[in-house]
């Protein structure tokens, strides 16, 4: 199976994230690989290690698309372990929407398709943990034509077919596709695995194919801002919330919640 | 001609609070037409009527819930042409989003999803970042698509009630080409309790209830509220994955979020923090949740909520 799995390098949710410059694009210092995108990795490496590794022709590609610190998210995976990397970089790419993101990407999966062999499977995130639109994974697969399995919590293929559940809120429903396909996994899917010494040493022998907008045929002017189809106007940090009254329980505190309550007219 | 187009999707017998909120939303846009999918009642429709819907357009074809998203989006963008709208609105559930995102695409559309807010120029408000920053966003295309976040505005009947045209919408006969077809699904026992994304009331819990969500439920059913969980207590395997509240679960934005047993990690947090009012109670004095709550307590919750609990009960009679 040849498999690429979207990879995005994401501002570090832990600290605070800040939007900048004159297209209220998200500040990328401090950026790891989006945890997300793990799950899909690791769903990834199980599907190919179930059928024999690299050895057996199998490839797991980690795709990431983004500045020059995007190549970390890739080399990350690498560690943790896909087969090889991809980097799509360009200048003309910064402050690309959705849809021109999804044209760009969806390039780039034509262009690794046609090297030697088409791309069986496409795995994603169940979102990204900065920009949370959730449009890739479906505006990607509407734009390659693909049958899109999102938010599986469970993924098999058999032979050439792919089958997925997925929880959809007050129902719960399996879902199946034939190859090629688009899938998103959730965070229900499996433990990703973390990369060891050997992981780590491996990585450094493993090759990162940096492509720009020329090596896949997309026109500078198809992505960026003048390629996106929305556009921030501005942007402004919210006040951060200050704490309330904070009580200790003396016997009395869910009457005075209540109270609190019945102030607010939340009753 | 309508200039906002409503999707509407297997209301089954009434609407949905969330449905009416979009139709009330579009008629800001202009005049309004539904593309609704599923079975049309008498008592639908004349609350489409109520709702000022002119239009509301059918599907030709009646196997689109067999398959994800794909025929629905391909049923849309046909209901766009034949309507000749601008904008269209879609609830902000995970499956709306993807409609959205893969209609864009057939449309050349701009898609901006979770919006929380609409004005009548289609200038869109969003939160981002996990609550921390507020954003106006527009599209720069002829049609625009908007994913609606649920309990941004209250739902309003029009001034006059029409008497709604109903017309048919070919659906391309290769819409369900290249979609994922639905082999199986399993309803849920419903829990008679609102759904966690469109509560007024959400009442969550996490590591501090220690394996029981007995006196949270109860609370919660005194509340007419919804109950959510963290992370770690649905991992836990105490409530099932569909309550968790957060980053990678569930995102609310309730007028009361109450959180018990919960520290507040960053993550927690992301799900949470856009809650109007939000009420914490925790044994731990650290727990980064009192940092946001405005009202805190300090306290064992096995002690406080089943106390709180009676006291509604008693003050409502």
């Amino acid at each position: 199976m040849k498999i690429v799995v979207l990879v995005k390098h994401v501002p570090d949710a832990q600290f605070d994230r800040h939007i900048t410059g004159p297209g209220n694009t998200t500040d990328r210092d401090e950026s790891i690989l989006s945890e997300l995108d793990e799950y899909a990795l690791e769903a990834a490496l199980q599907l190919a290690e179930e059928r024999g590794g690299a050895k057996a022709g199998n490839e797991v590609i980690a795709l990431s698309m983004g500045p020059s610190g995007a190549v970390n998210a890739v080399k990350k995976s690498l560690q943790i372990g896909a087969y090889s990397g991809v980097h799509l970089s360009d200048d003309a790419l910064a402050g690309s929407d959705a849809a021109a993101t999804s044209l760009a990407l969806a390039a780039t999966i034509r262009h690794l398709s046609a090297d030697r062999r088409p791309v069986d499977l496409v795995l994603t995130g169940m979102a990204s943990t900065d920009g949370e639109t959730s449009l890739i994974p479906a505006q990607l697969a509407e734009r390659l034509s693909l049958p899109q399995l999102t938010f599986a919590s469970t993924l098999e293929v058999n032979g050439g077919t792919v089958v997925a559940r997925r929880d959809a809120g007050s129902h719960s429903e399996t879902v199946e596709a034939q190859l090629p396909a688009l899938v998103s996994v959730t965070d229900q899917i499996n433990e990703p695995r973390y990369p060891n010494f050997k992981g780590i040493l491996a990585a450094k022998k493993k090759k990162i194919a940096s492509l720009s907008l020329a090596d896949i045929g997309v026109d500078p002017s198809e992505v960026g801002q003048s390629g996106s189809w929305t556009v921030v106007e501005s942007a402004a940090a919210r006040p951060p919330r200050t704490a309330g009254t904070i009580i200790t329980d003396e016997g009395d505190a869910g009457i005075k919640l209540v109270d609190f309550l019945a102030a607010q007219k939340l009753l | 001609m309508a200039n906002a187009l409503v999707f509407i999707d297997n209301p089954g017998a009434a609407l949905k609070k969330s449905s009416l909120e979009l139709l009330t939303l579009a008629r800001k846009l202009g005049e309004t037409a539904v593309a609704f999918n599923g079975e049309l009642t008498e008592h639908v429709a004349a609350t489409l009527g109520a709702y000022g819907v002119a239009t509301i357009y059918q599907p030709s074809v009646a196997d689109l819930d067999d398959y994800l998203v794909a025929p629905k989006a391909a049923y849309l963008a046909a209901a766009v042409v034949a309507s000749g709208v601008t904008a269209v609105l879609i609830e902000n559930s995970p499956e709306g989003k993807e409609i959205a995102g893969r209609l864009g695409i057939k449309l050349n559309a701009g898609v901006i999803t979770d919006v929380v807010g609409l004005e009548a120029d289609g200038t869109a408000h969003k939160s981002v970042l996990a609550g921390s920053y507020n954003t106006t966003a527009k599209a720069t295309t002829p049609v625009a698509v908007f994913s609606v976040k649920a309990n941004i505005v209250e739902p309003e009947p029009a001034g006059a009630a029409t008497a709604p045209a109903t017309a048919k919408v070919e659906v391309p006969a290769d819409a369900a080409a290249n979609a994922a077809r639905i082999s199986s699904r399993t309803e849920k026992p419903a829990s008679g309790r609102p759904d966690l994304s469109e509560a007024r009331i959400v009442v969550a819990g996490g590591r501090g209830v220690d394996g029981d969500f007995g006196p949270l439920e109860e609370l919660a059913d005194a509340l007419g509220a919804a109950v959510g969980a963290s992370r770690a207590a649905t991992d836990a395997g105490w409530i099932g994955h569909d309550a968790q509240v957060g980053q990678t679960g569930v995102t609310v934005s309730p007028q009361l979020y109450i959180s018990a047993g919960i520290s507040g990690a960053i993550q927690q947090k992301a799900g949470m923090q856009t809650s109007k009012v939000i009420v914490a109670i925790n044994k731990d004095a650290e727990s980064p949740v009192f940092e946001i709550a405005d009202f805190g307590i300090i306290g064992d919750l096995f002690k406080v909520v089943p106390q709180a609990t009676a006291e509604i009960k008693k003050r409502k009679g």
